[in-house]
C-alpha cells in the first residue's frame, strides 16, 4: 500500500491545475488596466507601497465574476489561505477581513506552486536567520523544529548558518520598507508550507493516488486490441437523436416537479425545516391511506409501481381479480434469485420450477415456447441468471397489458379518490419566533388551484 | 490475463494508430445525431429562483475528517464513516463502532437497514450487522466480503443485502456474494484507479456506471462483465459519479472543477458545469428527486447547485470550514447531507 504523505513529498499532480487557475485570478487581479488599484499603506512608521485593503479585493472579484458579497470573501478568503495575498497587519492569522486591513500580492518566487516541495534545508536556513536575528527568541515550536533539523541534517549546518548569515547580510544592504516586505513575504510562505501545531493545514491533500497510467495496465498489445473491440462494438451501437433525449430529460423535470421536496416543498411540511415528522409518518412504507401524490406516481411508470411497497400490494389485488397474479408472484421470485445468496440459488431454481414453469404446475405462468425451452434447458444447470429471459418476458408482459389496465380499473381511480392531501401546517410554536416551513413556494397554493378548477369543470 | 501476442504484420504501434483512430471515428458518430443542445431545448422552461436551502442540522461527533457517508430506507438515519489518526470510526445516528483501519473511504447501508458495509486502506469491504442493543460489540461482528488489491474507494449494495459492488484503487469494481464472500463477476477496463460507482435505476437492474482517475466513466453490464460505453471526456480525475433518477443519463465531479452531464441514449456529453471562479476540484455530486438540481461538494468548502437543464448555478451553500467529501439526498428527497473534512455532517433543507 502506497500512501505518500505530503512531508514525503508526494504532490497530488492535479493540485497544480488548481493553483494554476488561482495564479490567473491574481495575474488578472494585477493588471494594469484591468486589475486592482494599489496604494501605500502605512505600517507603523514605514510605508509600503503597493499594498491594498480587504475591501478592494472583495469588490474587485464581485465586479469581476459578478459574484455576491459572500461568495468574493470566500474565494478572496482562498487566496490569502493558499499563500498568494498576505496580510500585513496580524501576518499569522491568513484570513480575509472585509475592511480596510492591508494586504499585499505575494511575489511568484514564494508561490507554494513555485518552490515545491519545500525542502528542509530551506526551512532550516529560515529558522536559523529567524534565530539570529531574534537572538535566539524563536517560537517554542520554531525552536523543537530548529533542533530537531539540526540533529536531522546536522553534517550539512555550516552550510545552514553560512547561508544564512550570507541571505542576513545582503538583506541589510536594502531599504527598510524593501526589508519588511521580503521578510512578511518570506514569513508568509513557511506559515503556509510549515504551519504552527494545531493551526489548519491548508496543504493538506488527503491521500495520495497513484494515478499511474502505466502502473496498473501495461498499454500492451492485448490493451490495444480490447480497445479496438470496444470501439468497434461501440460504432455499431443504436443511438437516439439528442433532440428526443434532451426533451426526455425536461419531460422527467416536470413530472416530477411536484415531488421534489427540495424544489417545491412537501406537506404538511419538510421535517428537517419544521421539526414535524407528520410528512414521514404519512409516507411510511404501508399506510391505512396513502397521500395523493405517492397514488399519482405510480402512474408514472410500471417501475415506479412496483418499486413502492403499497403500490405492489394493491397491483397484486388487482391481478387476482384478473387471475394474472402468477406473473407478478413469477418476477417476484426470480428477482429473489437474482439478488439472493449464492449458496440458495439452486433450490430456489426448483422451486420455481415447480411453482410456475412445470407442466400443471399450480401457478403457470404462460411464456413463449421458444424462451420456455430456453429456460428449462438452463435450469439443469441452474445459475443467478437462468430465469432473466423468462423474467423480462412477464415483466413487459405486465407492463404492456396489466399496468395500463390498471390505471383505468375502478380500484386505481377509487384510490387516488380516496389519497390523502395534506394541509399545509403552519402553526409556530412560540408567537414571536417565525419558523419557516418551505424551503420554496408552497404546493398547498397549487393544490387548491387544481382542486378549485376541477370543481368548476 | 496471458497476452495474446502480436499477429503477424503487426506491432505495437499499428494497434495504437488503429486504436486512434477508431476512436476518432466514433466521436464523429457521436456527433452525427446531436441536433440541439441541452440548454436550447430548456428554454422553455422557467428561470429558477435562488433556493432558499439552508443547514437544519450541524452532525457532530466524528474526531476526524469525515469521508463518506449513506443514507439509510427510513429516510433519517445514516452511517458515516471518517479518518483518525489510530483508528477509524463508523457512525450510525445510534452506534459508534471502531475498526481497525485508517481512511474508511466507502460506506454504505443496506436496503434492510440491518447492516452497514465499509471499505477503505485495509483493501477489503466489510459487512457489519446492525444491532439495538447498544451494548454490543459491534466490530467483532464485522465480517470481510470484498478483497481487492490496492483502497477500496466505493461499495454499494445491490438490490439487496446479499450483493455487494465494490470499485477500488486497484483499477477494477467487483460484485460479491455477500454470505461466503465469493467474486461473482469483476470488471476490468480502467487504466487507473477507479473512484467511485453507482448503481443504475432501471427497470431490468443491469448495470453501473464507475469513474476514475484514468479521467474516464465507464457503464458496465453486471451480468456479462463487459464495458458497454465509455465516456472520456474530463481534464482530470473523476472523483464521483451518480446516475440521473430516469438512468437514462448520469452526472461526474472532477478535479478539473467541472462537474459534467452524460446521456446514455445519445452516448455523448452534454452539459459541463463550470464557472471561472470555480477553480476547485469537485469531489461529490447528487440529484434533487427531480432531476432538476444538482448539488455539488467542492474542494473549496463549499456546495454549488446546478440547473441541469439550463446550466446555471442556482445557489452556493457556505457552511463547511473543509473539503465537502459527499454530498447525498436523502431517499424520499426532503434534504441533501454533506460530509466534510471538518469533521461534522450537515443536513440542508
Amino acid at each position: 500500500m502506497t500512501i505518500n504523505t505530503l512531508a514525503k513529498g508526494g504532490w497530488h499532480r492535479d493540485q497544480m491545475a488548481c493553483f494554476r487557475k488561482m495564479e490567473k485570478v491574481i495575474v488578472a487581479m494585477q493588471d494594469p488596466d484591468m486589475g486592482m488599484k494599489m496604494r501605500n499603506q502605512r505600517l507603523l512608521i514605514t510605508v509600503i507601497p503597493h499594498a491594498m485593503t480587504g475591501r478592494d479585493v472583495i469588490n474587485w472579484l464581485m465586479q469581476k465574476y459578478n459574484m455576491c458579497e459572500e461568495e468574493a470573501l470566500h474565494l478572496g478568503g482562498m487566496l490569502v489561505r493558499y499563500g498568494y495575498i498576505y496580510p500585513l497587519k496580524e501576518p499569522r492569522s491568513l484570513v480575509l477581513r472585509a475592511d480596510e486591513s492591508p494586504y499585499r500580492f505575494q511575489t511568484p518566487y514564494f508561490w507554494t506552486s513555485t518552490r515545491w516541495p519545500a525542502t528542509e534545508l530551506d526551512y532550516a536556513i529560515y529558522l536559523a536567520k529567524k534565530n539570529i536575528r531574534k537572538q535566539g527568541e524563536l517560537m517554542e515550536y520554531e525552536k523543537e523544529r530548529y533542533s530537531v533539523l539540526h540533529k536531522r541534517i546536522n553534517h550539512t549546518w555550516d552550510f545552514v548558518v553560512m547561508q544564512a548569515r550570507e541571505q542576513l547580510r545582503a538583506s541589510k544592504q536594502r531599504r527598510k520598507a524593501d526589508r519588511i516586505v521580503l521578510e512578511c513575504q518570506e514569513q508568509a510562505y513557511w506559515l503556509i508550507n510549515r504551519p504552527p501545531p494545531g493551526a489548519y493545514n491548508i496543504l493538506d491533500m488527503g491521500l495520495e493516488r497513484p494515478n499511474n497510467f502505466s502502473t496498473r495496465v501495461t498499454l500492451n498489445s492485448d490493451y490495444y486490441k480490447r480497445e479496438i473491440e470496444f470501439c468497434r462494438r461501440a460504432l455499431g451501437r443504436n443511438r437516439v437523436k439528442s433532440s428526443i433525449c434532451l426533451e426526455g430529460f425536461v419531460k422527467y423535470s416536470e413530472q416530477y416537479l411536484s415531488h421534489d421536496p427540495i424544489m417545491q416543498g412537501c406537506l404538511p411540511s419538510n421535517p428537517w425545516i419544521s421539526d414535524d415528522t407528520a410528512h414521514w409518518t404519512m409516507n411510511t412504507e404501508v399506510v391505512p391511506i396513502p397521500s395523493r401524490l405517492r397514488v399519482e406516481r405510480w402512474s408514472f411508470s410500471f417501475m415506479e409501481l412496483l418499486n413502492d411497497a403499497m403500490g405492489r400490494r394493491e397491483f397484486m389485488t388487482y391481478l387476482e381479480k384478473e387471475f394474472s397474479a402468477e406473473n407478478l408472484c413469477f418476477w417476484q421470485a426470480c428477482e429473489d434469485i437474482r439478488h439472493g445468496e449464492n449458496s440458495r440459488i439452486v433450490e430456489k431454481v426448483e422451486e420455481v420450477y415447480k411453482n410456475f414453469l412445470a407442466p400443471g404446475a399450480a401457478r403457470w405462468v404462460n411464456i413463449d415456447s421458444k424462451t420456455m425451452d430456453k429456460t428449462l434447458k438452463g435450469i439443469q444447470h441452474p445459475h443467478r441468471f437462468v430465469m432473466d429471459d423468462a423474467q423480462m418476458h412477464i415483466y413487459f408482459l405486465m407492463k404492456k397489458d396489466s399496468f395500463p389496465r390498471y390505471l383505468k380499473s375502478d380500484l386505481y381511480k377509487n384510490m387516488l379518490a380516496k389519497a390523502i392531501v395534506p394541509q399545509e401546517v403552519k402553526k409556530s410554536v412560540f408567537p414571536f419566533m417565525r419558523r419557516q416551513r418551505h424551503s420554496s413556494p408552497s404546493p398547498a397554493q397549487a393544490v387548491a388551484q387544481a382542486s378549485e378548477e376541477e370543481g368548476r369543470a | 490475463m496471458a497476452c495474446q501476442g502480436l499477429q503477424k504484420g503487426e506491432t505495437l504501434a499499428s494497434l495504437k494508430t488503429e486504436s486512434d483512430g477508431l476512436k476518432k471515428k466514433l466521436e464523429v458518430e457521436r456527433g452525427k445525431l446531436n441536433d440541439v443542445e441541452l440548454h436550447q431545448v430548456a428554454e422553455k422552461t422557467e428561470v429558477l429562483g435562488a433556493l432558499s436551502i439552508k443547514t437544519r442540522r450541524v452532525l457532530k461527533g466524528h474526531g476526524a475528517k469525515v469521508l463518506c457517508m449513506d443514507w439509510c430506507k427510513d429516510k433519517r438515519r445514516l452511517v458515516s464513516s471518517s479518518q483518525v489518526r489510530t483508528s477509524t470510526d463508523l457512525w450510525t445516528r445510534e452506534h459508534g463502532v471502531s475498526l481497525p483501519c485508517t481512511w474508511v473511504m466507502a460506506c454504505a447501508y443496506a436496503p434492510s437497514g440491518c447492516a452497514v458495509a465499509c471499505g477503505g486502506l485495509d483493501n477489503k469491504c466489510s459487512v457489519i450487522p446492525l444491532s439495538l442493543d447498544k451494548d454490543e460489540n459491534l466490530a467483532a461482528k464485522k465480517k470481510s466480503v470484498a478483497m481487492h488489491t490496492n483502497y477500496v474507494s466505493g461499495c454499494t449494495f445491490t438490490n439487496s443485502d446479499m450483493q455487494m459492488l465494490t470499485s477500488s484503487g486497484d483499477g477494477t469494481c467487483a460484485l460479491w456474494d455477500v454470505e461466503s464472500g465469493q467474486l461473482l463477476q469483476s470488471f476490468h477496463g480502467h487504466t487507473a484507479d477507479v473512484l467511485s460507482l453507482d448503481l443504475a435505476p432501471s427497470e431490468t437492474g443491469n448495470t453501473f456506471v464507475s469513474g476514475g482517475c484514468d479521467r474516464k466513466a465507464n457503464v458496465w453490464d453486471m451480468r456479462s462483465g463487459q464495458n458497454i460505453q465509455s465516456f472520456e471526456s474530463h481534464e482530470s480525475d473523476i472523483n464521483c459519479v451518480k446516475y440521473y433518477p430516469s438512468g437514462d443519463a448520469f452526472a461526474s465531479a472532477s478535479d478539473d472543477a467541472t462537474c459534467r452531464f452524460y446521456d446514455l441514449r445519445a452516448d455523448r456529453e452534454v452539459a459541463v458545469y463550470q464557472k471561472d471562479s470555480i477553480v476547485f476540484g469537485a469531489s461529490t455530486v447528487d440529484f434533487s428527486l427531480s432531476g432538476r438540481l444538482l448539488f455539488a461538494g467542492y474542494n473549496d468548502y463549499t456546495i454549488n447547485a446546478w440547473d441541469v437543464l439550463k446550466g446555471n448555478r442556482v445557489s452556493i451553500l457556505f457552511g463547511h470550514e473543509n473539503r465537502v467529501s459527499r454530498v447525498k439526498l436523502s431517499p424520499d428527497g426532503t434534504a441533501i447531507c454533506s460530509a466534510s473534512w471538518d469533521n461534522t455532517l450537515r443536513i440542508w433543507a
